[in-house]
């Protein structure tokens, strides 16, 4: 194979793929990047067994052929090359190293046959639908920090995807949950998408689409069965598996009747729980909440290091209900607040009980939280 | 040299007493207050002081004929028994042996017993096992109106009178010394170790240092290194470079020297069960119907305790003796069998390839505070209710009985009533 391109349209794809590519890897070749030239298209093909990526772009090209090379190394050496540079690659075939040209610049790089490539097939995709990036991006933010790390409940390490009715509309609703807290968030069911099981999209597969989604602007195709899912934008297709179980009846965690209604702006709250949580170096150590008639007092203590309280009166907070005292990890509370707009709205049962949190203006999103011991 | 009747508690000058009782001597005899007080033998100790015709006879307290020695008595000792030896060995080594299967309620209450007497002596007192503790009597002079010395030989008396089971005491400058020398003088010992400690160490082997065991003793004698006075001789430069990083650590132990203080009050780090199987078992099934009782066993003692098992610990031994342990945390703390055995369950998957095991054990460990056991769980919709199930089946075996209430997972397979 032999080609052109300039190196931007390269640097950009190889980006993309060689995120995909595990560093530390025990098969040799799953640290390579399938280069597939053919009639004017190269494409760039990465796996991790798990995920496969595969981007399609334009170049000269003048020999068509394929073959693998390392895709860390070869992204490192496109991305120190000067900028509008043309980079030509060469691989003779067989057992030939890969030659990369850039002005006065050359190197050649051990490649791997790429018959030892593993293909990552989908299968048949039989569900197909579509959603604007924006709304993609908005269902995996306000999800993806609840998912959880916890290797035993597998389970639990994804966004869990599938189609429901809420409020007598059918709805595309994404959660996740690592026990602590809990996040659910619904968009109008996109068309294609009524038939689809429920599906959970593993971590790895979040992150590497949410990075892709960054440069996307337009439109998302989506095709999933019960164990693949693919999304294609532009000129790139992520084909992932999804995890093997089942995703708990996160349902009957949501409290029904949590009527203690406290309305707060996310900025004043958000910089409070900074400043209150700032006095403890240790993540976990609760803030607590205290409420009153039209008052939210925030407070935090650290054995070590003192204590912090800040105020938030009537002009910046209504609470009509019973007092209340009730203790939350800073971060969770803030991974919330990061993800609504102007009014934040609690709705407290008592002081050890689930926590329903919502953006006062938008109710597509609902966040469960559970409180700790203060 | 100050020296002391240990029968009739009498301050002597060096002479032996007129009571014709054992005297302890020794330059630093009332100035020395750590002590480490061991019981001899315990359980073995406790089942003659029950059945007093075995006195004179070989007791062995362990189980069946697989089982290991839980404890020697001091008769079968001589016939080379030993406690954790294997128990067919025991029994070919001291064929005349009154073997007795342990009753660990009844020796916990012994030792429980002994526990509160030490307390009433200093309140620094550091519960090592059921038969052993540490204690600081630093200050107690004016307390008890004697010298700790005095204080001591009066509770070994009293602890043989009352309790009827024997103790022998260790006293020193530190935890290390006092330890090594309350197993220098067992059983009814009382034995001292002062400045001359060094050199009382320095011609001993190096498998009487506590965490210096058989496969230590070798790494240390590869390097032509088999008393205690080898280890004293090194610097802390070469100690490093040679033992490693525990190096400098290892020599201050063979000179002597111990900064441990006594800390009381410190709890069980682990709480745990294990059982040797009458047949080998290789069965993944088998095994696991073994390790649910005993998931229910080390969930009791949990709830008992108000503690929870923050990390769970599998146990097993081969049929060759080859013994594995396999650790994992959990992703909070937890007081329900199924929890426990769900985490062992996960360990022992890939040991049940068909290897035949001899034991399985299970252990929670590390522990957490019982009131941080199974909190509600956002991805758990069930787990209140089975806590509050949990509490109940608690409840109805405390007032009815163990077996008032058998999980389903706990019936025999093929069993229908």
């Amino acid at each position: 194979m032999k080609l052109k391109a300039d190196r931007a349209t390269l640097l950009k794809a190889l980006a993309h793929v060689q995120s995909v590519v595990e560093r530390r890897n025990t098969i040799p070749i799953l640290a390579n990047v399938m280069l597939a030239v053919r009639d004017g298209r190269l494409t760039l093909t990465a796996t991790d067994m798990e995920i496969a990526i595969v981007e399609e772009v334009a170049a000269t090209t003048s020999r068509n052929g394929a073959c693998t090379a390392p895709a860390a190394t070869l992204y490192e050496i496109v991305r120190k090359l000067p900028e509008g540079v043309e980079v030509e690659l060469d691989h003779g075939g067989g057992d030939a190293p890969l030659v990369l040209r850039a002005g006065r610049y050359s190197t050649s790089l051990v490649a791997l046959p790429i018959d030892d490539f593993p293909a990552m097939t989908a299968g048949a995709l039989p569900h197909k639908f579509s959603l604007k990036a924006d709304t993609l991006r908005g269902l995996i933010d306000r999800t993806r920090f609840a998912i959880s790390g916890e290797e035993t409940r597998y389970y639990l390490n994804g966004i869990y995807l599938h189609a429901t009715e809420s409020g007598g509309e059918r709805v595309l609703r994404a959660v996740a949950t690592d026990g602590h807290r809990l996040a659910r968030v619904e968009e109008k069911l996109p068309e294609g998408a009524g038939g689809m099981p429920g599906v959970i999209v593993p971590r790895k597969t979040v992150g590497e689409l949410r990075k892709l989604l960054d440069e996307v602007s337009g439109a998302v195709e989506i095709a999933l069965s019960d164990t693949r899912i693919q999304f294609h934008a532009d000129a790139v297709t992520l084909t992932s598996k999804l995890i093997d179980g089942s995703f708990p009846e996160y349902e009957r965690v949501i409290p029904q009747g949590n009527d203690k209604v406290l309305r707060v702006g996310k900025k004043d709250f958000a910089e409070a729980v900074a400043r209150v949580s700032a006095i403890s170096s240790e993540r976990s150590r609760p803030v607590k909440l205290s409420l009153s008639h039209d008052l939210l007092v925030l407070s935090a203590s650290s054995p070590d290091q003192g204590t912090a309280s800040e105020e938030l009166d009537g002009n910046q907070v209504t609470y009509n209900a019973t007092p209340l005292e009730i203790g939350f990890q800073a971060r969770y509370l803030n991974d919330i607040t990061d993800q609504i707009a102007e009014q934040v709205e609690f709705r407290f049962s008592d002081g050890t009980a689930p926590t329903v949190v919502q953006d006062a203006g938008d109710d597509r999103a609902l966040y469960v939280l559970m409180p700790m011991r203060v | 040299m100050p020296a002391l009747c240990r029968d009739c508690f009498r301050v002597l000058e060096d002479a032996p007493c007129k009571c014709g009782g054992r005297v302890v001597r020794h330059a630093e005899l009332f100035s020395l207050c750590l002590a480490h007080i061991d019981c001899d033998a315990f359980y073995a100790s406790v089942e003659k002081r029950d059945r007093p015709e075995l006195a004179s006879r070989p007791v062995i307290v362990g189980g069946g004929t697989r089982g290991v020695v839980a404890a020697a008595c001091y008769v079968a000792r001589m016939a080379g028994v030993r406690s954790a030896m294997p128990m067919f060995k025991a029994r070919r080594l001291c064929p005349d042996a009154e073997v007795i299967a342990p009753d660990f309620r009844k020796y916990a209450a012994v030792a429980r017993d002994i526990r509160e007497r030490m307390f009433r002596l200093t309140p620094l007192v550091e519960v090592l096992s059921i038969d052993e503790a540490a204690l600081d009597l630093a200050g107690t002079d004016a307390l008890h109106a004697a010298p700790p010395a005095v204080v001591l030989a009066r509770f070994a008396a009293e602890v043989e009178r009352e309790v009827g089971v024997t103790v022998s005491v260790g006293l020193a400058r530190n935890r290390l010394l006092a330890k090594l020398a309350a197993g220098s003088d067992k059983p009814r010992g009382f034995s001292v170790l002062g400045a001359e400690a060094a050199q009382y160490l320095a011609p001993r082997p190096v498998r009487l240092l506590p965490g210096i065991g058989p496969a230590g003793a070798a790494r240390l004698e590869a390097m032509g290194i088999t008393t205690l006075g080898q280890l004293q001789a090194l610097d802390a430069r070469t100690a490093r470079a040679r033992l490693g990083e525990e190096g400098p650590v290892l020599v201050a132990r063979a000179r002597g020297e111990d900064s441990r203080v006594v800390r009381p009050g410190r709890e069980a780090k682990s709480v745990s069960a294990e059982t040797t199987f009458a047949h080998d078992l290789c069965g993944r099934e088998e095994l696991e119907a073994v390790l649910w009782r005993l998931c229910e066993k080390v969930a009791r003692r949990l709830t008992e305790n108000e503690v929870a098992a923050a990390g769970v610990t599998l146990k097993l031994r081969s049929a060759s003796f080859a013994t594995r342990t396999r650790a994992a945390r959990l992703a909070t703390p937890t007081l329900l069998p199924e929890r426990l055995f769900e985490a062992g369950c996960r360990l022992l998957a890939p040991a049940a390839d068909g290897t035949a095991y001899r034991l399985i054990g299970i252990g929670a460990d590390p522990l957490a505070p019982g009131t941080e056991a199974d909190p509600p769980d956002l991805a758990d919709p069930s787990l209140t209710r089975r806590v509050a199930a949990q509490r109940a089946v608690d409840a109805l075996r405390s007032r009815f009985g163990e077996g008032a209430v058998v999980r389903g997972r706990g019936l025999p397979r093929g069993s229908t009533s």
